[in-house]
C-alpha cells in the first residue's frame, strides 16, 4: 500500500518526475552506448589480425611496427633485406611467411605488395579468412586486389585500370604501368578494406625506371621488357610469420631479435595490440568518464527537483506523520521514491540503448567497420544499472535528510 | 463513561525554539475516557501547539503529559510515533487526504503504522466499506481517488481514517471550518454517531461556538492555556 502511495505521489507529479526519468534515461543510454562502443572498438581492434604468430620488420618500436605493417599508419624507418627474408623463411620453426612491401599509394589508399599466400594466411576476427566479393587473386604481374572501401569510395569494378602513385600523397604517378583490378574483397572492418594489394614483383616493376625516389629522365622501359626482367625485390617492409608450433614462438622471436646480419624486430601481434590499445584506449576512457559525469549531472538534477518539491509536499509528509509515520519513515519514503525514479530512468535508458543500437548498428558497421553486437543485457549492463540506482539512492539521502528535519520540526501541524 | 482520565496535562510548559519567541503553559487539563470535549479558541490561542503536545509530536519542556496512562516523556522518538499511531485518530481542518491515493489506501494508511489497530479489524478492506457506508459516503467510494471527492466527502473519509482500528482518542482540528453550515451540522451528526458506536474520546478544536451543542464539555482556550508571545 505504501508502495502504491509512493507511486501515486510520483504520478501526481508526473511532468517533473517524467522529465527527471527522461534525463536519467538519456544519460544512462549515453553511458551504456559509449561503453558498448568502447567494448566493440576494443574487440574490433584486437580482431584486426589473428592467426599470425609474429610480425617481423626492421628494428624500431613494436607499436610502430604494428602500426605500419597492420594498420598502414606511418612509415617504416628501414627495410628488411631480401636475404634476411630468405634466411627467415628457411628456418625450421617457420611454417609460413608472408612478405609485405609498402610505400606506394593509389589516391588516398595505401598499396601493399605481397604474394598470394597473404590471402591464405591473413586472418581477422578470430580466424576469419579474406573472401572475395567479386573477382579473384592476382594472376598477372599488373593485377591488383582492392579492399571493400577502396572499391566503394573510388567506384571501381573488376577489370578497371588503376594507376599507382609513388610514395604517399604523391602526384608522380607510375603512368607507364597501369594495373587492372582483378578482385574486390568483402568488407572486413580491418585496414585491409582500405588497401590496394599487388604482387611484390609489381612493386619492383613500377620502379624499374626510378631511382632515388625520382623518375630517371627519358628512360621508359617497355612493359614487355619489364616482364622479362628479374623482379625479385631487394628488400621488404615487413613479414607476417606463422610458426610450426606455438611453443616455438618465443624462441623464434628471440632468434630474430638477435639476428646478426641485420637489426630486426619480431613482435607478438596480440601483445603489441594490447600496448597500442593502452594508448588509443585513453580517449575511449575519457569519453566514458564524460558520460559518467552526465549520469551524475542527471542524478543531481533529480536531487534538485526533489529539493524544490519538498516545501509543497510538507502537507503530504504531515499527513504521514499524523498517521504515525516516524521521521525515519519519511526519510525512507523519499529514498524509495528516488530509487523508483532512477530505476525507471535506468530501464528507459536501456530501452533507448537497444532502440539506438537497432537503428545505428548497420550504419556504424558500414561507416566505421565497427560491429556492435545486440545482445541481451549482460552482467556488465546490470551492474551499471544497479550502480546508477544505488547512486540515485545515495544522492537522495541529502533531500531525504532535509525532509526528515522538516517533518521532525513540523510534526503534523503545517502552518500553511 | 469511566472516571479515568485518558488525557492529563499538569504544569506543562513549552517554548518554541527560534524567533519570535512563543511559549505556552497549561496548568491543568484533564479529559475523561469517552468524553466529548470542544476546545474553543481563535487562531493564535495555542491550539496547534496544545494538540501537538497531546499527539506527542512536540515534547513539553516541563510538566507531564499523560495519554492513556502513558507519560509521553518516557517514550523514545520512535515509540512516540508508534504510540500516536495506536492511540490517536487525527482529523485536520482540510487537505486531510493524500490526493493521489484511493479512498481505500487513505483510510488504511494509519493501520500501516499501528499493528494493534490493524489487529482490531480482521478484514480491513471490508471495515472500510462499512465505515464509508456508516458515514454516508456513496457506494464504491473506496476505489475513487481522494482528489475527486468534494470537501465534505473528504472530511468524512478523514473521519473513517481516524476511526479505523478503534483508537481510543479522536482529535479533530477545526474539521468543519471548510464546510458550510448545513454540512457542518451534518458532519457533526455523523461524527457523534460514530464516536458513540466506537466509544471514543473526542477532543475537537474550533473557533465556532455555534458547534457547542452535543459536546459534554466546552472549554475556552483562554481558560486553560496561557500564551506568551514577544512583541516584535
Amino acid at each position: 500500500m505504501i508502495f502504491r502511495l509512493v507511486v501515486g505521489s510520483l504520478m501526481a507529479r508526473g511532468v517533473t518526475v517524467g522529465m527527471t526519468v527522461l534525463s536519467i534515461g538519456l544519460s544512462v543510454a549515453l553511458f551504456l552506448g559509449v561503453d558498448k562502443v568502447k567494448t566493440g572498438a576494443k574487440a574490433s581492434f584486437s580482431d584486426t589480425i589473428s592467426g599470425t604468430d609474429l610480425i617481423v620488420g626492421a628494428r624500431s618500436g613494436s607499436v610502430q611496427l604494428l602500426l605500419y605493417s597492420v594498420f598502414r599508419i606511418g612509415n617504416a624507418t628501414n627495410n628488411v633485406t631480401w636475404e634476411s627474408y630468405l634466411d627467415l623463411r628457411a628456418r625450421p620453426e617457420v611454417e609460413w611467411i608472408v612478405p609485405i612491401s609498402l610505400g606506394d599509394s593509389h589516391r588516398q589508399f595505401r598499396v601493399m605488395g605481397t604474394n598470394v599466400a597473404f590471402f591464405e594466411h591473413y586472418k581477422y576476427r578470430q580466424g576469419r579468412a579474406l573472401t572475395f566479393q567479386d573477382g579473384m587473386v592476382m594472376e598477372d604481374l599488373f593485377d591488383a586486389v582492392i579492399g571493400h572501401d577502396v572499391a566503394k569510395v573510388l567506384g571501381y569494378a573488376v577489370d578497371d585500370p588503376i594507376v599507382v602513385a609513388h610514395g604517399l600523397a604523391s602526384f608522380t604517378e607510375h603512368k607507364d604501368q597501369p594495373f587492372r583490378v582483378s578482385g574486390i574483397l568483402e568488407k572486413t572492418g580491418t585496414p585491409v578494406d582500405r588497401t590496394v594489394i599487388v604482387a611484390m614483383e609489381a612493386i619492383e616493376a613500377i620502379h624499374v625506371d626510378w631511382k632515388g625516389g625520382a623518375k630517371i629522365p627519358g628512360q621508359t622501359t617497355p612493359v614487355e621488357v619489364i616482364r622479362q626482367m628479374d623482379l625479385t625485390p631487394g628488400a621488404i617492409t615487413a613479414a607476417l610469420v606463422g610458426v610450426e608450433s606455438r611453443l616455438q614462438t618465443f624462441s623464434l622471436q628471440r632468434a630474430i631479435n638477435q639476428y646478426p646480419e641485420e637489426p630486426l624486430l619480431a613482435i607478438l601481434p596480440g601483445v603489441a595490440l594490447q600496448e597500442l590499445w593502452g594508448i588509443v584506449g585513453i580517449a575511449e576512457s575519457a569519453l566514458l568518464a564524460v558520460s559518467v559525469m552526465v549520469v551524475i549531472t542527471a542524478l543531481i538534477g533529480m536531487m534538485a527537483t526533489v529539493f524544490s518539491s519538498l516545501n509543497t509536499r510538507r502537507r503530504e509528509m504531515a499527513i504521514f506523520r499524523a498517521m504515525g509515520a516516524s521521521p525515519v519513515a519519511i526519510f525512507g519514503l523519499l529514498v524509495l521514491e528516488a530509487i523508483l525514479t532512477t530505476a525507471a530512468g535506468s530501464l528507459l535508458g536501456l530501452g533507448f540503448l537497444y532502440v539506438g543500437l537497432f537503428i545505428a548498428q548497420p550504419m556504424i558497421d558500414s561507416a566505421f567497420g565497427l560491429f556492435l553486437p545486440i545482445q541481451a543485457p549482460a552482467g556488465r549492463e546490470m551492474l551499471v544499472l544497479f550502480a546508477v540506482i544505488v547512486a540515485g539512492a545515495a544522492v537522495s539521502l541529502i533531500p531525504a535528510l532535509r525532509a526528515y528535519r522538516l517533518s521532525l520540526a513540523d510534526g503534523m501541524m503545517v502552518r500553511t | 463513561m469511566s472516571d479515568a482520565s485518558i488525557i492529563k496535562l499538569n504544569d506543562v510548559r513549552f517554548r518554541w525554539p527560534g524567533w519570535p519567541p512563543f511559549s505556552i503553559s497549561v496548568d491543568k487539563l484533564s479529559v475523561r475516557e469517552g468524553e466529548k470535549i470542544l476546545l474553543l479558541g481563535e487562531s493564535g490561542s495555542g491550539k496547534s501547539t496544545l494538540l501537538s503536545l497531546i499527539c506527542a509530536t512536540l515534547l513539553a519542556d516541563s510538566g507531564t503529559v499523560v495519554i492513556g496512562g502513558t507519560e509521553i516523556k518516557t517514550l523514545s522518538g520512535w515509540a512516540r510515533d508508534r504510540f500516536r499511531a495506536e492511540q490517536i485518530g487525527v482529523i485536520f481542518q482540510q487537505f486531510n487526504l493524500l490526493p493521489f491515493g484511493s479512498v481505500l489506501d487513505n483510510i488504511l494508511l494509519p493501520l500501516r503504522f499501528a499493528p494493534i489497530r490493524r489487529r482490531n479489524c480482521n478484514d480491513a478492506p471490508r471495515k472500510v466499506v462499512e465505515l464509508c457506508k456508516d458515514l454516508g459516503l456513496p457506494d464504491n467510494v473506496e476505489t475513487t481517488k481522494a482528489a475527486n471527492l468534494s470537501v465534505g466527502q473528504q472530511q468524512r473519509v478523514a473521519v473513517a481514517r481516524a476511526l479505523i482500528g478503534q483508537p481510543p482518542i479522536l482529535i479533530a482540528d477545526e474539521p468543519t471550518s471548510s464546510l458550510d453550515e448545513a454540512n457542518q451540522d451534518n458532519f457533526l451528526d455523523v461524527l457523534f454517531e460514530q464516536v458513540r458506536v466506537y466509544n471514543s474520546t473526542l477532543l475537537m478544536v474550533s473557533h465556532n461556538p455555534r458547534l457547542s451543542e452535543g459536546f459534554d464539555r466546552v472549554l475556552h482556550m483562554s481558560e486553560i492555556v496561557n500564551v506568551e508571545r514577544a512583541v516584535v
